[in-house]
């Protein structure tokens, strides 16, 4: 851990929102993804089975 | 070599990217932890702003992310408007929040930033001023693509929002200048190296920068592909119900 | 063209059009700023030109979702998309009669309310002129916003969203040049500016406007 001074709940704080943000929005985005991608195959296959 | 166009495909979309995302996720990633580590545990501290030197490295590729992501929703707008490229349209749409969350944690840094630095957390300067208008334009540009059911009536109209919404937003940018004078200080990064911040923080702070547009790129790739999945399921279940 | 401006004077003006209520509205946004900062008059006359500003901006915004509403409602809409009139036009006319059913009556007023704000004596040219040259850059990009909502069944609150940041340019040369006004300042420089806008805005925007209603008419 580097020496961060009087400021370091600062540096801390920036790196901690920064990151919880970016991993917030991968999370969502790879969650979305995944379930778009399971329930259009759910749906082709219903399509395919009714014509 | 095929032309850039065939991409437009949805179909050819979904393929190439899905070959190329788990390169690019790995290479975001990596560039994103080698240069937040470097920055964050093997460089100095600066001699007037102590360690809060090392909030650079989120702030500033933060800060150019937000703006560049809404001049690659301007460019795709153009592109769905002018050629009628359905991916292109959803590629401006799967940007949007992308690019509202790099502008919040601009935002959320420089207010951090600031406090200790100069003794606010939020200054009505331009810089944080013209910042604060542009996420609302991201809000007001997500806000109507939700608001419309039909996606090409929603591609269209906030293809021409986004339109107007650059040319108010660079206006917004000189009014505000205008309108006050700020505490913000210059470019940190620019063409003229006279002015750049001193070596030490600039090639962690080039790595970091990478590590952003890659994460940006992988990010659109994903969502754009969620995006034409959304509206391939919508047409599918539309004629389902037609059948019934 | 004349007629379909005569047309849509003669409904707002007609009971039931909407007309007055902006200027009922400005009254009301005044006469609360002073129960919420307190009655010091020297505060007042500080904050009054931006005051009296924000009024008539939030007027003109409420307004706006009246402008094609009724047209959209009863189909005269569409009549008029395949009237020999380009959609620049009608956008362009339907702002005119914004501007001159609300946004003028406001301008009229703003005086008289300034008094209740205490503004200082040299600040009421300013306020008038800056007004003037503003508020038809408020009617033009709220008729874009306007266009932009036309179809949606709860669009009023949506399009504050997307016309309020568009007013940001307009709103900080409006209110600066009133504002400078009122301290006793050259005001020359914003009030130019303001008037670029404005200009640019009703030379331009009239063409994103048709094109937003012509995407919402097909």
């Amino acid at each position: 851990m580097p020496e961060l001074g009087k400021y370091a709940s600062e540096v801390l704080a920036s790196y901690a929102v920064s990151i919880a943000l970016l991993a917030v929005l991968v999370a969502v985005s790879v969650a979305r993804a995944r379930r778009l991608r399971r329930d259009l195959a759910q749906v082709e296959e219903r399509m395919k089975r009714n014509g | 070599m095929a032309s850039i166009w065939s991409y437009a495909n949805p179909k050819k979309f979904i393929d190439t990217t899905d070959r190329v995302l788990p390169v690019l996720s790995v290479l975001a990633l990596a560039a994103l932890v080698g240069g937040l580590v470097w920055g964050f545990f093997f460089t100095p501290d600066d001699y007037k702003q102590g360690s809060t030197v090392k909030i650079i490295y989120l702030h500033v590729p933060a800060a150019l992310m937000a703006i560049n992501a809404w001049m690659m929703m301007l460019v795709a707008s153009v592109v769905w408007i002018i050629r009628r490229h359905h991916v292109s349209a959803l590629a401006a749409r799967a940007a949007a929040p992308v690019g509202a969350m790099m502008t919040v944690i601009a935002l959320a840094t420089g207010a951090i930033w600031g406090q200790p630095m100069w003794g606010t957390w939020w200054e009505w300067d331009p810089r944080l001023t013209s910042f604060l208008i542009l996420f609302l334009f991201y809000l007001g540009y997500m806000a109507l693509w939700s608001a419309i059911e039909d996606d090409d009536t929603a591609a269209d109209l906030t293809g021409i929002l986004c339109l107007v919404g650059s040319v108010f937003a660079l206006l917004s940018r000189y009014a505000v200048n205008f309108w006050n004078q700020g505490l913000h200080q210059g470019a940190s990064l620019s063409l003229d190296k006279e002015e750049n911040v001193a070596d030490v923080f600039y090639y962690p702070l080039l790595l970091c920068i990478a590590g952003f547009v890659l994460l940006f790129v992988a990010l659109v790739f994903l969502r754009t592909q969620t995006e034409i999945r959304a509206r391939r399921m919508r047409a599918l279940l539309a004629r389902e119900r037609l059948n019934d | 063209m004349r007629a379909l401006l005569i047309r849509d004077l003669r409904l707002a003006v007609r009971a039931g059009g909407g007309f007055g209520l902006g200027l009922a509205f400005f009254l009301i946004v005044v006469v609360l700023i002073p129960f919420a900062v307190g009655p010091q008059s020297a505060l007042l006359a500080r904050i009054a030109a931006g005051v009296l500003w924000i009024g008539a901006l939030l007027a003109c915004l409420l307004s706006l979702d009246r402008l094609f509403a009724l047209d959209w409602d009863d189909g005269s809409l569409d009549l008029l998309a395949t009237a020999p009139l380009p959609m620049e036009a009608i956008v362009s006319i339907k702002a005119l009669a914004h501007w001159l059913t609300t946004a003028l009556p406001l301008v009229v007023i703003a005086p008289v309310l300034a008094v209740l704000l205490n503004l200082p004596a040299a600040g009421y040219w300013p306020l008038v002129l800056s007004l003037l040259l503003g508020t038809p850059a408020l009617s033009v990009i709220g008729t874009f916003g306007a266009a932009l909502t036309v179809g949606l069944k709860r669009g009023g609150l949506l399009m504050s969203l997307l016309v309020l940041p568009l007013y940001v340019p307009t709103l900080i040369f409006g209110a600066e040049a009133a504002r400078r006004g009122a301290e006793g300042m050259a005001y020359g420089t914003p009030l130019i500016f303001l008037a670029g806008i404005t200009c640019g805005t009703i030379a331009l925007l009239p063409f994103a406007s048709a094109a937003v209603l012509r995407v919402n008419l097909r």
